[in-house]
This record gives C-alpha cells, sequence and structure tokens, in this order.
C-alpha cells in the first residue's frame, strides 16, 4: 500500500488533483465577484439615462425620478468628511510616528499605546455602531439633528482609523536615513516631516484618503440614523439627505423601482472601480520610486 | 598643530544601563583627516554621531563628558546651529527622492536662502566642490535617485558642503561603493581637508592609511564598552603603534 501511495504515478495524480481543486477555487472566486459586478452594471446600466443623472427623486412608492439629489449629498458629505478626517488622521499619525517614539516619560509610551489599540480596535467596529453614537452625540444631544454634518462628524469617526492607519504605514515605510540626512543638515524635526517625510509618504496618504472616500461613499447603517434620509437636493451643512448607497437601500425596501435601485447600484459601483483604479495608479507611483 | 577644532574630554555614553563608549579623550586637528578605526561593535558610529548629537535620536542614550566644538561644549549650543557647523556623509548614500538641484538646495533653503540666484551660486560651487559637476550640470532638474551610488554618495557630500560647515564627519563613506567610486571618494577627501577638519570611520584599514592624517583606534573592553587604545599621526599609528592590540588588529590578526 505504502508503495502505491508513493509510487510515482499517484504521486503526479495527486499533483494534478491539487492543481484542479486550487484552480476551481480560484476560478469559482473570480467569477462570482465577476457575476455580481457584471449583473448590477449590466442590469443597471440598461436603465440608465441622461434624466437619470440630472433629475432628482420624486419620491412615493413608484419611485419616480433620478439620483441627482444624491450625487449632490454624495459629494457634500464626502467632502466634508474628508476635510475634517484628513488633518486630523494625518496629525494624529505623524504624532504617533514621529514623535511619540522619541518622548522617555513611560506615561505617554502607556498613553500611546492605548491609542494604537484604540485604532485598531476602531478600524473593526460595524459602522451602525458609529451610527449609534452619532446618533446620540451629534444628531441628539449637540442638537443637530438629521444633517450633512452630523453624518459627516459621524463618518469622520467611522475612517479616521482608516486614515490613521494608513498614513503610519506610509511614515514608516519612509526610510529613516531620510530623516537622518535632513536633521544632520540642520533642519528641525518639523522641517524634516514637512520637507522630506510628508512629501515621500504623500501617494500612501493619498492612497488612505481615497479609501476613505470609498468608506464614505458605500456606507449605509451609519448615515441611515445620522442623514436622515430626504430626497432633497441639501441646501447646507444642516440639510437631510440621502447618499446613493441610501437611495438604494430606500428604493429596494419602500417603493416599487427595483430597476432603479439597480441602475443607482450600477453607478455606484462604477464609482467604486474608478476609486480603486485611481489608488492603484497611486500605489504604483509609490513603488516605482 | 594649532588649537584642535574639535575634543571629547572623558566621554561616556550609554543605551540605558549598557556603557557602548568609555572614557573617551580626543583632539581633532584643524583641516586634516582624522580616522576612527577598529573592529565591529566598537563604537566607531555611535563615537562619530557623537560630534553633532545624533545619538540623541535614540531616546535611551544618555551621556557624560563633554564634547568642544572651537572650545564650546556641543550640548550647550542649538542643535540646529552645531548640525549647520558640522556636516555628516553616511554609509548608504541618502539623496532625498527629489531633483539634484533640490536635494543640494535643500540646507541654504532650510536655513533662510530664498535668493534663486544666490541657491544657484551655493548649488554649482557645492556640487564643483564635491566632484559632481561635470557628470550632472546638465541635468540638475533630474531624481537624486537616478545616479549611480558613487555619483549619489558625491551628491550628498555636495549637500553637506552647502551649508558651509567647519567640519565633516562621513560614516564609512565608501562601504557600500564599487573600488572606482571608492577612489574617487578618497581623492575628495584629500582635496577638502583644505577647507575643512574631517573625521571618517572608516572599517578598510588601507583606506584609513591612504587619506587620513590621525588615527584613533578603538576596541571593546571585556564589557563590551568602547574604549579609545590609541590616538595619534596616522603614519606612526601604523608602522610604530605603541599598543600591542593597535599592532594586532592593523596587522590583520582579529576583527
Amino acid at each position: 500500500m505504502t508503495a502505491f501511495l508513493y509510487s510515482l504515478g499517484f504521486r503526479r495524480f495527486r499533483q494534478s488533483f491539487a492543481y484542479g481543486v486550487l484552480w476551481t477555487a480560484a476560478a469559482v472566486s473570480v467569477a462570482i465577484m465577476l457575476f455580481v459586478v457584471g449583473y448590477v452594471i449590466i442590469r443597471g446600466f440598461a436603465d440608465i439615462t441622461l434624466d437619470f443623472f440630472t433629475t432628482s427623486p420624486r419620491g412615493g412608492l413608484s419611485g419616480e425620478g433620478g439620483i441627482y439629489s444624491t450625487i449632490v449629498t454624495t459629494l457634500y458629505l464626502v467632502l466634508v468628511t474628508i476635510v475634517i478626517a484628513t488633518p486630523l488622521g494625518v496629525g494624529a499619525a505623524v504624532f504617533l510616528v514621529e514623535y511619540a517614539q522619541h518622548i522617555k516619560s513611560s506615561v505617554v509610551q502607556k498613553l500611546v499605546s492605548v491609542a494604537r489599540f484604540g485604532v485598531e480596535t476602531l478600524a473593526g467596529v460595524p459602522s451602525i455602531i458609529f451610527g449609534l453614537f452619532g446618533y446620540a452625540l451629534f444628531v441628539t444631544a449637540l442638537n443637530l439633528g438629521f444633517s450633512i454634518i452630523a453624518a459627516a462628524l459621524a463618518g469622520v469617526c467611522l475612517v479616521i482609523p482608516v486614515v490613521i492607519r494608513t498614513t503610519e504605514e506610509a511614515l514608516k515605510s519612509v526610510p529613516d536615513s531620510y530623516r537622518e540626512g535632513s536633521l544632520s543638515l540642520g533642519a528641525s524635526r518639523w522641517e524634516t516631516i514637512r520637507k522630506v517625510v510628508l512629501p515621500s509618504a504623500l501617494p500612501g496618504i493619498t492612497t488612505g484618503i481615497i479609501l476613505s472616500v470609498g468608506r464614505i461613499v458605500s456606507e449605509t447603517a451609519i448615515f441611515y440614523v445620522t442623514l436622515g434620509g430626504s430626497y432633497r437636493t441639501p441646501t447646507s451643512l444642516m440639510s437631510s439627505g440621502r447618499t446613493m448607497a441610501l437611495h438604494v437601500y430606500y428604493l429596494a425596501m419602500e417603493t416599487r423601482a427595483f430597476d432603479k435601485a439597480m441602475a443607482t447600484g450600477a453607478v455606484l459601483v462604477a464609482l467604486i472601480v474608478v476609486l480603486n483604479l485611481i489608488i492603484n495608479s497611486v500605489s504604483k507611483k509609490l513603488s516605482a520610486e | 598643530m594649532s588649537e584642535p577644532r574639535m575634543r571629547t574630554e572623558t566621554y561616556n555614553l550609554y543605551y540605558g544601563d549598557f556603557q557602548a563608549l568609555k572614557d573617551i579623550s580626543v583632539d581633532i586637528p584643524e583641516n586634516q583627516v582624522t580616522a576612527i578605526i577598529g573592529p565591529s561593535g566598537c563604537g566607531k558610529s555611535t563615537f562619530l554621531r557623537s560630534f553633532n548629537r545624533m545619538n540623541e535620536l535614540i531616546p535611551s542614550v544618555r551621556t557624560t563628558g563633554r564634547v568642544l566644538l572651537d572650545g564650546r561644549n556641543i550640548f550647550d549650543l542649538d542643535v540646529v546651529e552645531l548640525r549647520k557647523n558640522i556636516g555628516m556623509v553616511f554609509q548608504r548614500p541618502n539623496p532625498f527622492p527629489k531633483s539634484i538641484f533640490d536635494n543640494v538646495a535643500y540646507g541654504p533653503r532650510i536655513h533662510g536662502t530664498r535668493d534663486r540666484g544666490r541657491l544657484a551660486e551655493i548649488v554649482e560651487s557645492s556640487i564643483r566642490s564635491a566632484a559632481l559637476w561635470d557628470e550632472v550640470k546638465d541635468d540638475l532638474g533630474k531624481s537624486g535617485l537616478s545616479l549611480s551610488g558613487g555619483q549619489q554618495q558625491r551628491l550628498c557630500i555636495a549637500r553637506a558642503l552647502a551649508v558651509k560647515p567647519e567640519v565633516i564627519l562621513m560614516d564609512e563613506p565608501a562601504s557600500a561603493l564599487d573600488p572606482v567610486a571608492t577612489l574617487k571618494i578618497e581623492e575628495l577627501i584629500t582635496a577638502l581637508k583644505r577647507d575643512y577638519t574631517i573625521v571618517i570611520v572608516t572599517h578598510n584599514m588601507q583606506q584609513a592609511a591612504r587619506v587620513s592624517d590621525f588615527t584613533a583606534f578603538l576596541l571593546t573592553d571585556e564589557q563590551r564598552a568602547g574604549n579609545l587604545i590609541e590616538f595619534g599621526p596616522t603614519k606612526e599609528i601604523f608602522t610604530t603603534p605603541k599598543d600591542k592590540r593597535t599592532e594586532d588588529y592593523i596587522s590583520g590578526r582579529f576583527g
């Protein structure tokens, strides 16, 4: 029996068998992805016309109208969230990587490790929890109501771990020899960070920001409980609204316009594809250097 | 010999509880090349980095004793001012991912030179002094990283020269380079000592013999702390060393 198990023929068979299993696993995974994306895009784009982009939803059970106001809301929300989250997240990461390690105090070191653990944990918390928090704090306690600003602040909490982590990684990948070179020329630590470290880390930081944009564009639960759901075009930070992703949810659950939900979904998928292409080209630039 | 440009007095350095350098006192003479030699791990680089306080980047480092630049304790000086006066060239060429021009202009810009014409002059004269001008004069806009290893190292030397230091510290500046590039760096060192005081750490005994005027030999004791075994004119160290250990080391018996 052992002789057979180790015979060349059987070993060859096992090799082909393993190859076949792995090949099938890869093929099925790719097929599922392509099927989902393809299904949404093909079904969705069938219903897309120019009007779809330029008119707003008209409400009601039949789901009349396009997605204009939801595009505006999405852009508005992304803009406000990123404008707040980027300086906070990048600043925190710069502090953690460039300064905190050089502080001798053990209290500070403790705080830093707590902060790191917090960032790791927050990155894994379901978005609805940030939504509940945002609802309790921004919508209710701070009396901001269902609004772009309340949703953006909740969104900031959601994406800040992403920004911090990607920025930290980007900063750590900058060789110490750059820092030493700059410091040895008499540059201060801040000059070194601003003129050498941050420019070198920029592609990585940009990737983090684009990832965050993707997160804001595609999340629903967190904005369901902070943004309200008005299908009107927002006029100020205090306006309620619905993002494209939320609109898909509303259309699918509360109207008969499943085709419109698909169409909106197709636009979303296309947007995410574009964002990922941008990330790819940015990281290619990074590795080219 | 005139007053030493730099001097250490019973200088000790600790990483936490571990003592890395013990009671080192040397004079670094002006406009001469001083080589620091010794086996791996004897604290040569650490000692070199004491002259421009680069060891302070490591939080656990503690020092005692004095290091003087022109008679002034460097620990009393502003670290920016100190490093402006003491340039450094590292073991691996480390140009910034910027253009050749911006690499060399980096220091002067940091220290407040804004005028374009003035910057262009400094950049040209620094690159000329680093014997790199003819090779890059038409490509100043190209990335510093596009140069060969030897050219990158000369670019780093030009970058250090641009802030007009008095002293240049070199940490095994040719160890990552091929023999031809190494020779160029050595010729450059010899040319630069007319205007600068140079301290060079080297692994390579022949290199120390070729380029330096004075040599300091460091060796670890039983506690693995770096001690200064012998200091003197390179010729004497290499021909008539006073200490048996120096003789053993330069004749290649260990290290």
